[in-house]
């Protein structure tokens, strides 16, 4: 069942649940952000609609910067304008910015420790029909490998817009991963978010059974994670869904409380399974408590052309290929 | 600000670049490692800046009013130490002792955290003009009054002249905007093979950016050669001026030419201006200038020794 302390949507079952692009979340918040606070300019590299921005510049014109489509250019001048006492948020797709710009944001954004916040838009095989040169499945890695930097991978656009207006109080770089397509509303108005706060989103409620089964989940992905969840819970399996919303810094002490209690991890996350979530997880249970861990991610190989679903289901990260990692897992 | 600049200050302004070369020739020789052309080459217009034009206060490195200088090209940070360090940011002795070595200020290439006087860190290069670009965007954005910061309720300036706080001031059919701050990026002329940088130089002169000033180290060499040879900048003017900057070339040994083009560069005000300084790598010490051999390696002590023995008759010589 839900876990009613996070106050989830009551819709989150139906089938007409409402879908919206965990983008859209993040244009929302970056209003919010900017109407709070002054000192939030943006930035976009020729994707302003696209990335949502377009919120914030038509409200904002004069904090707003069209950088052109020059992904190099995008953080290095938002770290200038952050040297100068202002909050840059820039945003383009995953791909391009931090694919193209790494090294920018290592050492003018982290290297000089200024609170830029990047937002990559696209990320995901779940990008679709433009194929796998905009599907950027090796960003967690990227941008959790460096110091100082934060890593959000909000789970729906509600969350996606209280993990913006989140970065945009924090004095830290921040990565804010985030999805093109349409995904179905998990949270609500109420439901708390944190930075570094990973929430139990589901518990399978069996008669004298424990969780046997941890699901971290992250992203756009963790809707499935409910959904097989559920349906393990009708075939007589206790398991537990984590929402894993901060990558870095990494919960764990909510991480350890569920391998504690279920004795099994399984990862959930639309990224390459080397360097990704999981791999966060897996360097802390290694280290304070080794537990059996099943990943769901891709697996070493390139995004195609396709539906969304269609592409999501070829890579092995769908509902039944969840419930075939938690059956690997039980065998363990 | 700066002041005129005289025949006595001239003077001085050498006998301390000359001061500052000695510096970094001793720290390089204490380092054993490290870049020694670049910053003996830029010695004479880092001392103008920080001992004549910038608006700055050593005693109070984080005074939010301060000009701001930008290293792109990180690894002649000898010279920034040695100036910095002689304008009263640090110690002088403890830089020469502890360049390059472990728990210093004074890291290979400059890192803000070691070094908080640091308006930046940098070492990878092409990076630097588009920092100095964000940093002139940021003090534009404060200049367009959403701060407020000097501004009275009725939108007047310091001279009582009318400010549309969304356009700024209009002059002769351009943009003005009451700026306070100028922003300075030194860059070097090798990095230009970056694309970064002129990603950086497009989006500057698409914004008008006349509170931003590029001075760019020409001296025509980098780690493989003479640059040239390796990757042709030339017409380097003719590219700047293609990206809408203001241009100028000048003899970056000649303080009066220093001034004087940092003085027209802030006279223009709807354009970001570029100052190409001709400068001989390894100036001061007639063995090494030229040579790109001495890009990216210290003297030893044999050559140390002679040349501090070089600067040190010069210096006599400028007293």
């Amino acid at each position: 069942m839900n876990n009613h302390t996070v106050r989830l949507n009551p819709k989150i079952w139906d089938k007409d649940v409402e879908q919206v692009p965990i983008r859209k979340g993040f244009g929302e918040g970056l209003l919010a952000a900017g109407e709070a606070d002054e000192r939030v300019v943006g930035l976009c590299a020729d994707l302003t609609e696209s990335t949502q921005m377009h919120l914030f510049a038509k409200k904002f014109p004069n904090r707003f910067i069209e950088i052109g489509v020059a992904e190099q250019n995008l953080v290095t001048v938002a770290s200038g304008m952050a040297a100068m006492g202002k909050i840059p948020f820039c945003s383009s797709y995953a791909m391009f910015s931090p694919g193209r710009n790494w090294e920018q944001i290592r050492t003018t954004i982290c290297y000089n420790d200024r609170p830029v916040k990047i937002a990559g838009s696209h990320a995901g095989v779940s990008v679709g029909p433009d194929g796998g040169t905009h599907q950027a499945i090796e960003d967690i890695a990227l941008m959790r490998v460096l110091p100082n930097m934060q890593v959000l991978s909000p789970c729906d656009a509600l969350e996606a817009k209280k993990a913006t207006m989140a970065a945009a109080k924090t004095k830290t770089p921040t990565y804010i991963r985030l999805a093109r397509e349409k995904t179905p509303i998990i949270t609500t108005e109420e439901t708390p978010f944190e930075i570094g706060k990973a929430q139990v989103f589901y518990k399978s409620n069996i008669k004298n059974q424990k969780a046997k089964i941890g699901i971290i989940g992250t992203g756009s992905l963790l809707h499935k994670a409910l959904v097989a969840a559920k349906e393990l819970e009708g075939e007589g399996i206790a398991v537990t869904v984590l929402n894993l919303s901060t990558i870095k810094p990494l919960d764990e002490k909510a991480i350890l409380e569920l391998a504690k209690e279920c004795g099994r991890i399984v990862t959930l996350e639309e990224h390459q399974i080397a360097g990704g979530m999981g791999s966060a997880v897996a360097e802390t249970l290694a280290r304070r408590l080794p537990t059996p861990m099943e990943f769901i991610g891709v697996r070493d190989r390139f995004g195609q052309s396709g539906k969304p679903n269609e592409i999501v289901e070829h890579y092995g990260m769908g509902v039944t290929h969840i419930k075939e990692a938690v059956h690997r897992a039980l065998k363990r | 600000m700066a002041g005129n600049l005289d025949d006595k200050k001239i003077r001085e302004l050498e006998l301390q670049a000359n001061e500052i070369r000695i510096t970094i020739i001793e720290a390089l020789i204490e380092a054993g490692s490290g870049h020694t052309a670049g910053p003996l080459g830029m010695a004479d217009i880092f001392t103008y800046l920080f001992f004549h034009e910038l608006r700055h206060d050593p005693k109070n490195p984080e005074w939010s009013e301060r000009d701001r200088l930008v290293l792109s090209n990180g690894h002649i940070c000898p010279v920034l130490y040695a100036t910095m360090a002689h304008a009263g940011y640090a110690s002088v002795d403890e830089y020469k002792k502890t360049l390059r070595k472990f728990g210093t200020k004074f890291q290979g290439h400059p890192h803000r955290e070691y070094f908080p006087a640091l308006e930046t860190s940098s070492g990878p290069l092409g990076s630097g003009l588009s920092q100095a670009t964000g940093m002139a965007l940021a003090e534009r954005i404060d200049a367009q009054g959403l701060d407020a910061q000097g501004l009275d309720a009725q939108g007047l300036d310091a001279q009582g002249q009318s400010l549309d706080r969304e356009k700024g001031l209009s002059l002769g059919g351009s943009t003005f905007y009451p700026y306070k701050k100028w922003i300075y990026c030194l860059m070097s002329d090798g990095e230009l093979d970056a694309g970064n940088s002129w990603e950086g130089a497009m989006l500057a002169g698409k914004e008008k950016l006349g509170n931003l000033i590029a001075i760019i180290d020409r001296n025509n060499i980098q780690i493989d050669g003479f640059t040239e040879n390796i990757m042709p900048l030339e017409p380097l003017l003719d590219k700047w001026r293609a990206w809408n900057w203001h241009t100028q070339e000048i003899d970056g040994h000649n303080f009066q030419e220093i001034h004087d083009a940092i003085g027209r560069a802030k006279a223009v005000f709807d354009q970001p201006s570029v100052i190409i300084a001709r400068t001989i790598p390894g100036k001061g010490v007639p063995a090494f200038e030229r040579k790109y051999e001495w890009h990216g390696k210290p003297p030893n002590k044999e050559e140390g020794a002679m040349a501090l023995k070089v600067l040190r008759e010069l210096g006599e010589k400028l007293k």
